[in-house]
């Protein structure tokens, strides 16, 4: 099985990905090669057989609603690349009509 | 000159430095020779902070003054670059990191932090943890201590190296598919996954998060044993850190393990493997029976399978996990005409390979058309691999089996091709996935350098691993050895 250029094109642009020509051709071809070996398990039949999404026999945890202190605005904004007035600036997603 | 006090057990020095023979000043000063000494060589350390170091120990020695030391207090630890620090940067090994300062610290670091232990550095590791060389380091590999021209292994190479060369006494490295274990054999130290849930992630820089845990690596099983108490318990912070109480796992270090129960697994004998490396995990096998241990021939039929399950599961755990790098709240962040075309910059030019790679593989797993084919299908097969163990520990109370199929490899050796790379980690990625806690601890030699045997146990069962590790390397001089780099001379 070969990936063709067109699903790598997909999913890289799916991942928010810009990859380089270079990049493209050698994803399709180590991507080919790693979904080669991992698709061996589909000759296991699991037809009866559960998912198992995380291994500790977990519940969902709850607590309390309360409010409590929280990490101050400066030192969460302090890695922001830009921010502003106490708030991360990021680039017009909507353009105006 | 090598001082005598980077090759002390952290025993040895605790016991020194309570009774004031030494101060915590004294130890570091020796680490940090130590560390000017080999790290141009070595390159264990993203980042090295002998400031931050100083004044850790001096309050150590402040607090040890007062009698009032605990069991780390006053001893070097190097933290592996995706633990989050608050006084020191956090890269995950990744240029998309640089300069990142995390505003809060992680759980196990606030812990060590609680104890006045001193904190010499952040350790390389592949970039998120992604890889068994540290090679996928952004800022340049680790070198093994036995052999320069070797890896150290990976992803928490660094942490690893660092131990093996005296530049710390402890360190603390993260494991999803053997990224402690790994390199812990290639650098023959002890490493320790503890349990899925048995210690706080929180602060930990996710990247698979069915599988990550933090854990020890040290020179001894005792070590491993104390920085194990110290960071395990529940942490209301990680909704996934279990809350059992945590056992005082250096009373489980009795050196008795006559009658228990060692599964020895049918298949280990994998494509790939080393035939001078099995035999030095033939002949640690007798060892054990020696000691009293009975062992059982067992099968673990989906095993052949952990691998492939492995690298779809990780990888789409990654590919999620790793989409918050959107350079607008924190790391790296390239100009673009629309949002988009920033996205696509920040996260291309910012990710190595190899992250790119697996952020690749996860989102075609999970993409529309190949879900159930991949992801849906791995999680069946974990599934099956889960019941293999469960079977298996109806029978046996630990598991044997090697950590690595050969020992350290060259640098560059396996970098071309990534299937190469993954299948270093064949017999360390079934403990993952089965959420099981694992040892690895040094049994001999091969070519030269160092051979690893394992031991997977049941869940939560980490007195019982600590407890036959620590047997068998009381019975071997395995532990007794040293590289060049870390000898008296």
């Amino acid at each position: 099985m070969r990936l063709s250029r067109e699903i790598v094109d997909h999913v890289a642009m799916l991942a928010r990905l810009a990859l380089s020509e270079d990049e493209r051709e050698r994803m399709r071809e180590q991507l080919s090669s790693i979904l080669e070996h991992v698709s061996r398990i589909q000759e296991l039949d699991t037809e009866a057989i559960p998912p198992t999404a995380q291994v500790i026999a977990l519940q969902n945890v709850w607590r309390q609603d309360e409010i409590r202190p929280s990490l101050p605005v400066e030192a969460v904004l302090a890695n922001a690349p830009e921010s502003e007035d106490g708030f991360f600036r990021v680039h017009a997603v909507l353009e105006e009509s | 000159m090598v001082s005598e006090l980077t090759r002390l057990s952290v025993r040895e020095a605790r016991r020194l430095l309570d009774r004031r023979e030494i101060s915590a000043v004294e130890l570091l000063d020796a680490h940090l020779a130590q560390i000017d000494r080999v790290e141009p060589q070595i390159h264990a350390f993203i980042t090295l902070t002998p400031e931050i170091a100083r004044r850790q120990a001096e309050a150590a020695d402040a607090r040890i003054a007062r009698g009032e030391g605990t069991l780390l207090t006053g001893i070097p630890i190097a933290l592996k670059d995706n633990l989050c620090t608050v006084d020191a940067p956090t890269t995950a090994g990744s240029r998309i990191l640089e300069g990142f300062r995390s505003p809060y610290d992680a759980t196990v670091v606030a812990r060590l932090r609680a104890q006045d232990a001193v904190f010499v550095g952040k350790a390389n590791t592949d970039e998120f943890a992604m890889g068994s060389s540290t090679e996928n380091s952004a800022y340049g590999p680790t070198r093994n201590p036995w052999a320069l021209d070797r890896v150290p292994g990976g992803s928490s190479g660094g942490s690893a190296a660092a131990v093996a060369v005296g530049e710390a006494m402890l360190a603390l490295g993260s494991d999803t598919g053997g990224s402690i274990r790994q390199p812990a054999g290639f650098c023959g130290i002890v490493g320790f996954k503890p349990t899925y849930g048995r210690v706080s992630r929180y602060g930990l820089i996710a990247f698979a998060s069915s599988l990550d845990q933090i854990g020890p690596l040290g020179r001894r099983v005792e070590d491993v044993a104390l920085l194990l108490q110290v960071i395990a318990g529940h942490d209301p912070a990680d909704s996934t850190s279990v809350d059992l109480p945590v056992p005082d796992y250096s009373a489980a270090l009795t050196g008795d393990i006559r009658g228990l129960r060692i599964g020895i697994p049918a298949a280990y004998r994998v494509p790939g493997m080393d035939p001078a490396v099995e035999e030095v995990i033939e002949e640690a096998l007798p060892t054990l029976q020696a000691l009293g241990a009975e062992l059982v021939p067992i099968s673990l039929p989906h095993l052949e399978y952990a691998l492939a399950t492995y690298y779809i599961i990780a990888p789409s755990e990654a590919s999620a996990n790793l989409a918050r790098y959107d350079g607008v709240k924190y790391g790296l962040s390239l100009p673009g005409a629309t949002l988009l075309e920033r996205y696509l910059r920040t996260r291309g030019e910012g990710f190595g390979p190899e992250v790119k790679r697996r952020i690749m593989l996860g989102t075609y797993a999970l993409s529309a058309g190949y879900y159930d084919a991949y992801y849906v299908k791995a999680q069946k097969v974990r599934t099956l691999i889960k019941r293999d163990f469960d079977e298996a520990f109806a029978r046996v109370d630990v598991i044997a089996a090697p950590t690595s199929p050969t020992v350290a490899f060259r640098l560059g050796e396996r970098t071309a091709d990534p299937l190469q790379m993954y299948l270093s980690d064949v017999f360390t990625i079934p403990a993952n996935m089965a959420g099981l806690p694992a040892i690895a601890v040094p049994c001999g030699f091969a070519h030269g350098l160092p051979v690893s045997l394992q031991f997977m146990g049941r869940p939560f069962d980490e007195p019982t691993l600590l407890r036959v590790a620590h047997a068998y390397e009381q019975a071997t001089p395995w532990h007794t050895m040293w590289p060049t780099l870390a000898a008296q001379v």
